[in-house]
């Protein structure tokens, strides 16, 4: 599999932390010091499918071909603007395709979930170009009282279009089932015949800790795991990209490894955890600003509700596009660094 | 016991940023001004240096309590 193209898109409007001091018992120095995170984009309405449209079409254009072009439609998603029909659908609609198209959920991890499953259909033969999307508009899931979560959330969509190659290296999806460290439960619904459950629902809740630990640690393994199965090592990549979710965790991980700072881009500060679009996200946004090269090695890493995690190796393949897009601030301090 | 104790003390104050001498076994984890994830990072350290489990809120109390914590795990 080797990435063809690729496009991300944000929603415009952007909150700060401190229009989250008017509404919550927080400050910027809390939030800041315990994410790294200062802004992050909160959709306006109900906008994600047109967010994954945009990163699609984005994506498309930059491969060079049309939505009839596709053989399938696969969104790493953990709810879109519908229960049905799916994100993948809805975009089926709007890029004319007339392919196969579905949902993925594997939460923050979703997108290198997605990627190796588009490997998996390409390498069978089955499919010739996969659109594959990661798009999440986590922070309508989010419960807006509880500041030790809401603050962490952003949302966007991120998509690539994949077609047959060996840029794909190496892969490692993993599930370690704990249900307690982070989940939302469902509602439900207001069926006479069912009783309601005990708890009720309350957006995302996540015991911070046991997060923390299970991000650091199978993030390192993973990594770890990666490279090795592509004949190197994580520091001999050229960058390495981990899930965006909280600046603590990706500082952690690269002081464990001892990775150069300037190999670890970020972009939390201003996205927050998008979830499953903060890899393809960072990864369209140092490709605009011309930091990818051919023959680069990028690790990516990515870890969220399950537990599960997944990581890969690729060689990317794609020259800089012709005009570039300046990135703001993609190698910002540590957030752990203390006065 | 010291060997654990002197390695706790190291791991506190690269977490911390400070002194190791300032860390003694009376020093309470309340007074370190440490937020949940230098815990979490600190367990994760301390896991690692003596090969144990350590569960998470047993970082309480004083440094103390849990050099003891590590030693009984440890053996």
């Amino acid at each position: 599999m080797n990435i063809l193209g690729i496009g991300s898109a944000l929603p415009e409007q952007v909150v700060s932390n401190q229009q989250l001091e008017e509404f919550l018992d927080t400050s910027d120095e809390w939030i800041t010091s315990r994410t790294g995170i200062t802004r992050r984009r909160v959709m306006k309405e109900s906008e994600l499918t047109r967010l994954a449209l945009a990163a699609s079409q984005r994506a498309l254009l930059d491969a060079g071909i049309s939505g009839q072009d596709l053989d399938m439609i696969l969104v790493a998603t953990t709810m879109g603007d519908y229960v049905f029909p799916s994100t993948a659908c809805l975009i089926q609609e709007g890029l004319h395709a007339a392919c196969p198209a579905m949902d993925l959920h594997a939460a923050c991890a979703g997108f290198i979930y997605a990627l190796d499953t588009a490997d998996s259909f390409i390498k069978a033969g089955k499919a010739q170009h996969i659109l594959v999307v990661g798009a999440e508009a986590i922070t309508r899931l989010a419960n807006w009282e509880d500041r030790a979560t809401c603050v962490l959330f952003g949302d966007g969509a991120g998509a690539v279009v994949v077609g047959p190659g060996e840029g794909l290296l190496s892969v490692r999806l993993t599930a370690r089932t704990d249900r307690d460290a982070l989940y939302m439960l469902a509602e439900p619904g207001n069926n006479p015949f069912t009783r309601k459950p005990d708890e009720a629902p309350g957006g995302v809740r996540m015991q911070g800790q046991d997060v923390f630990r299970f991000a650091v640690s199978q993030s390192i393994e993973d990594l770890n795991q990666v490279a090795a199965q592509a004949g190197r090592t994580v520091q001999e990549m050229d960058w390495v990209l981990l899930h965006q979710a909280n600046r603590r965790i990706i500082d952690a991980v690269r002081q464990r490894l001892k990775l150069d700072p300037a190999r670890m881009p970020g972009n939390i500060h201003r996205t927050g955890n998008t979830s499953a679009a903060s890899i393809p996200l960072l990864l369209d946004e140092m490709y605009r600003a011309g930091l990818l090269m051919p023959g680069q090695l990028i690790a990516m890493s990515a870890f969220g509700a399950g537990l599960v995690s997944g990581a890969c190796v690729l060689r990317w393949g794609k020259e800089p596009p012709k005009t570039l897009t300046p990135a703001e601030d993609l190698f910002s301090p540590p957030a752990n660094i203390k006065p | 016991m010291e060997n654990i104790m002197s390695k706790v003390a190291e791991a506190l104050a690269e977490r911390r940023g400070s002194d190791p001498q300032e860390i003694t076994a009376e020093t309470r984890f309340n007074d370190l001004a440490l937020d949940s994830l230098d815990v979490a990072e600190l367990v994760m350290d301390l896991e690692d240096a003596f090969n144990v489990t350590i569960d998470i809120t047993q970082v309480d109390g004083t440094v103390g309590d849990l050099v003891r914590v590590i030693q009984e795990a440890a053996q």
